[in-house]
């Protein structure tokens, strides 16, 4: 049973206890335009989760949903099985919700240490908030080594000096300072060359092994297929197709973005089937 | 290992990298340019006219710098946000001439009048900061309409008189206070035995944390340049009239601002938003307060440097803060390194860009030359300054991409 609609149907609101984070029937219009109609969602910890569909499918609309950027019109949102409100960043921030921005919100004018910790410096000091570069720099290498991000040379380079790919490590390293529970990426691996996307996603497989919960929305299929555990297929503000990825090839992927008519869907995934099954003897 | 040209020249790279020329190339040696451009301009002088490294002069020298470097260090931090602020030299007039008013027609208290000089100051820099950004107007726009606007108001504080001239009081005391001998020597120790001291305990703490402790050579020699600029000058000054108490001022405040921008959170935050403001924001830090408060901090600086105008021309006119108050207080930290786009500099630069100005000023008067010939010399070192700093920029740009 691909077909995530069923699935989704069939567990209903007692099961989204289970989940890290569950949402349950979550809408969002933008005037007559209807962005997210009743789409249910879920990652568990120490999972990776594809978000795909094509341009306006409403991908970034339910990760804005999610990191309380622009919450839904309606819909149940659940964290670690609790019902929760995530109605600004800051309310998912505290709930241990992360997000990897695609345009890279850095500071180029300042090193990696001060950009690791921007907002969330260390300080001691109570009237005057004196910064502890030294702790935060020694926090600044635990992290960095815990990720195996070894390419950056100093940690007192400027920012602005990195790679792309650099740069992307620095953005995923910094959501950790807040130590999350739950990180979002969107296209964390557009513009970057091979080298620079496979050290991004060996990145983010690591943080799936430290047992957070990852969604990552893409457009490229073939980081997709190389990282994620299950793909979410959305299309004009529904979802329609929820994947294993072992389970699935990417036509049938692609014919459910596109939008393929029933039979053509049924016809590839009986397809990943018989293949699944040749692989199993 | 890696051989081929590739090899080679990322090998040239490092090598332009740790070497000094690099360094200097890159712009990372801090104040180096400015210095040299120092000496250039005093052994000019000096050879033009011998009376210009004399202890009066110099210490005359020192005392002219003061007003503009006070000011300087609020556009410092004006300019790091990537704002200007244009009322600065409006401001200063009005804020003294408040004081003056209040003291001389009043009969306020001196310490009272200047508390209410300044918080003048503050409040102008409020307004400044919400028309930025609550309605998101440019700081060039407001700070324009606040340069008209404030030099309005000073003509109406001052009324028909149009000059109040300031009675002796601890206002005119401000520029006019020399300290010995005792005084001059223990601040040359207190300075040099701090610079070495913060040195050697930072390299200490990194040294425990196991983290890359700074050269001691380093330290050493930052040390060595402080203690004999400190040891030297206040020679200088104590053979004239002392060690002016504006000039402890001017080097407290910079102290303070150094502090509070390189040390703090707070500076921090004021680097952030100067390199990207919207990436400032996702972080959680409260762009708009720390907006706010630096123009509130660039307008009560103006006001001080306003004040300690004042206390040194004994008198607040009509065209207190005009004329080329304004384009000297942001010249000189442009000057010594602070660029105009926001998330580079330092508050250093704010007493050396002063130092090169006044000291352009300061030798052309001496050699009887017009304004005009001072004005069209000060405009050829700001343009030079600015194009050397293009210019490492990109060697340092070019670099970094090996």
């Amino acid at each position: 049973m691909a077909r995530g609609e069923a699935k989704s149907n069939g567990e209903g609101n007692g099961a989204a206890t289970e989940h890290l984070l569950a949402l349950r029937g979550f809408s969002k219009s933008f005037g007559p335009v209807r962005a997210l109609h009743e789409v249910d969602f879920e990652v568990d910890a120490g999972e990776i989760v594809a978000l795909v569909g094509d341009n306006g499918a409403g991908k970034s609309t339910l990760i804005k949903a999610i990191d309380g950027v622009q919450p839904p019109d309606s819909g149940q949102a659940y964290f670690d099985g609790k019902r929760v409100r995530i109605s600004t960043p800051q309310a998912a921030e505290s709930l241990g919700i992360a997000t990897v921005f695609q345009d890279l919100a850095l500071c180029d004018n300042l090193d990696v240490v001060a950009n690791l910790f921007l907002g969330k410096e260390v300080v001691d000091g109570v009237p005057v908030h004196v910064l502890d570069e030294v702790d935060m720099e020694q926090r600044s290498n635990q992290l960095l080594s815990d990720l195996s991000v070894t390419t950056l040379g100093s940690v007192r380079t400027e920012v602005g000096s990195l790679s792309g790919g650099q740069r992307q490590s620095v953005a995923i390293a910094r959501t950790l300072i807040g130590e999350p529970k739950v990180v979002l990426f969107d296209e964390p691996t557009a513009a970057l060359g091979v080298a620079q996307t496979a050290q991004v996603l060996a990145l983010v497989k690591r943080l799936k092994d430290e047992g957070l919960g990852i969604v990552m929305i893409s457009h490229n299929l073939e980081d997709v297929f190389q990282v994620a555990d299950r793909i979410i297929v959305l299309r004009l503000g529904e979802r329609v197709a929820t994947f294993d990825r072992e389970k699935v090839s990417p036509e049938t992927v692609v014919a459910a973005i596109t939008g393929a008519d029933t039979a053509e869907m049924r016809r590839l995934e009986e397809q990943d089937q018989k293949g699944e099954e040749k692989t199993d003897d | 290992m890696e051989g081929g040209v590739a090899g080679q020249l990322r090998a040239l790279g490092k090598d332009a990298q740790s070497g000094f020329l690099g360094r200097i190339l890159r712009g990372d040696v801090g104040f180096i340019q400015v210095f040299i451009a120092l000496a250039v301009i005093w052994t000019i002088f000096q050879l033009a006219n011998d009376r210009f490294l004399t202890a009066v002069n110099l210490t005359n020298l020192m005392l002219q710098v003061t007003a503009i470097g006070i000011i300087s260090i609020g556009v410092v931090l004006v300019l790091l946000l990537g704002e200007i602020d244009l009322s600065i030299g409006a401001v200063s007039g009005l804020c003294a001439g408040i004081m003056a008013v209040l003291t001389v027609q009043h009969g306020w208290s001196p310490e009272l009048a200047i508390l209410v000089g300044l918080l003048a100051g503050s409040a102008i820099g409020l307004i400044n900061g919400f028309f930025n950004t609550f309605f998101g107007i440019p700081s060039f726009v407001v700070t324009l309409a606040g340069l008209i606007a404030w030099q309005g108001a000073l003509l109406l504080v001052l009324g028909d008189t149009g000059t109040i001239n300031l009675p002796p009081s601890l206002i005119t005391d401000l520029t006019s206070t020399f300290y010995g001998a005792g005084v001059g020597w223990t601040l040359a120790v207190l300075v040099t035995a701090g610079t070495l001291g913060v040195g050697l305990l930072g390299r200490r703490r990194r040294q425990k944390a196991n983290l890359e402790p700074p050269p001691l050579a380093g330290i050493v020699f930052r040390t060595v340049l402080v203690g004999a600029a400190m040891f030297i000058g206040v020679g200088i000054l104590l053979s004239d009239r002392g060690v002016p108490l504006a000039v402890i001022i001017l080097l407290g405040l910079t102290g303070l601002f150094a502090f509070i921008t390189e040390r703090t959170r707070f500076g921090r935050h004021i680097y952030a938003v100067g390199g990207n403001a919207e990436a400032a924001r996702r972080a959680g830090i409260r762009v708009t307060r720390v907006r706010v408060t630096v123009f509130v901090i660039g307008s009560t600086m103006a006001a001080a440097g306003g004040i300690m105008a004042a206390s040194r021309l004994i008198a607040v006119n009509q065209s207190s803060g005009s004329g080329d108050v304004l384009l000297n207080a942001i010249a000189g930290p442009v000057i010594a390194g602070t660029s105009l786009f926001g998330g580079r500099g330092t508050v250093w630069s704010a007493l050396l860009g002063a130092l090169v100005i006044g000291s352009i000023s300061n030798g052309i008067n001496l050699l009887g030359l017009e304004s005009s010939v001072r004005f069209m010399i000060t405009g050829g070192v700001l343009l030079a300054a600015v194009t050397l700093d293009a210019i490492t920029r990109r060697r340092r740009s070019q670099i970094s991409v090996t």
